[in-house]
């Protein structure tokens, strides 16, 4: 299926969850936060979490700013 | 106000007590190291981040803002700079409480046009509004307006921080008689945040009363940034210092500084 990850159409498997998608972009140890379409979704609901087609994910992070 | 009064003057914010008076942003320096060597001479306990999409397939082991900031030794305050509505600003800041294990301090900005990033004041308002109820405790960015920032505190911000000039301008306090009624008002910290230039804006800032300054371009884009956070971390000292100490009333004629008496002359 189809999802746009951060911006882009991204291809990924089926029912993916969430805790998968991260495994996947190999940011498992890194301090991030998620949405999808617009709701966050907290770290301790990722592995139950399943993506759905054309969900619109946001994985985000701390950079520096004013 | 004695000496020892002002040795022990503290910050106090969200019931933490902060020795240091100027917050800083890390934005627009050459790298992490520069950023990490900036804030250390600046002193700041307190420092801004802003919320971004994080870059995917790249640089994995890339370092991150906050592998730079432990958490024992600075308090992490997330922005929704770029944010231009409420809804926006109102996600970006629960993905920032998120991200920070539930950390609920936040500095709220919601801007009007790219040319100014002036503050949209209506939308300002009502972020602030959603936020408080949801359980933040929301520093606001706002107009050098009295009126809004009495609202804001009443809203329920844990401290009003109006410009002194457009972000990143650099063009100093352009409305000193302004902060200054916003300070006289406030029962909740009030800090100076954008337009500040150079050491002796920062020392105007607090000799007006203000709690504190939050910058960043001042800093960063100056020729040595270390060294100018260094005389930051100063003019806010010693703007704290004299605002503490009172300053002599302004007179229209000169008071000679040595006696008239035991003159030995004719005058």
């Amino acid at each position: 299926m189809q999802i746009i990850l951060n911006g882009a159409a991204t291809e990924v498997a089926d029912a993916l969850t969430m805790a998968e998608l991260i495994e996947q972009l190999e940011l498992g140890s890194r301090r991030l936060a998620v949405e999808v379409n617009a709701e966050l979704v907290p770290r301790s609901r990722f592995s139950e979490h399943r993506l759905a087609p054309q969900d619109r994910v946001e994985v985000i992070h701390a950079v520096g700013g004013g | 106000m004695t000496t020892e009064t002002t040795a022990t003057d503290r910050f106090t914010l969200a019931g933490r007590e902060y020795s240091s008076r100027l917050l800083v942003g890390t934005g627009k320096y050459k790298d992490m190291a520069e950023t990490a060597r900036a804030i250390e001479a600046s002193g700041a306990e307190i420092v801004t981040v802003a919320v971004r999409r994080t870059n995917l397939g790249q640089t994995p082991g890339e370092p991150n803002i906050l592998d730079i900031l432990p958490p024992e030794r600075y308090t992490i305050l997330p922005n929704t700079a770029g944010c231009y509505d409420v809804e926006t600003a109102v996600r970006t800041c629960r993905l920032a409480r998120e991200l920070l294990d539930g950390h609920t301090l936040v500095k709220l900005e919601v801007l009007g046009d790219e040319k100014t990033l002036f503050p949209d004041v209506i939308a300002t308002l009502k972020a602030a509004e959603e936020l408080v109820k949801d359980g933040f405790q929301v520093m606001v960015y706002t107009n050098d307006d009295p009126i809004v920032a009495r609202q804001l505190e009443e809203i329920g911000c844990i401290a009003v921080m109006p410009l002194a000039a457009p972000i990143g301008s650099g063009l100093g306090i352009r409305n000193p008689l302004n902060i200054r009624t916003i300070v006289e008002n406030a029962r909740v910290p009030i800090l100076v945040d954008a337009g500040v230039g150079t050491a002796s804006d920062a020392a105007v800032a607090m000799e007006l009363g203000c709690d504190g300054v939050l910058m960043n371009t001042a800093i960063a884009a100056a020729r040595d940034p270390i060294l100018m956070a260094s005389a930051m971390r100063k003019g806010i000292e010693a703007g704290r210092e004299a605002y503490l100490a009172g300053r002599m009333a302004p007179k229209r004629f000169a008071s000679a500084s040595s006696p008239i008496e035991g003159l030995f002359f004719q005058h």
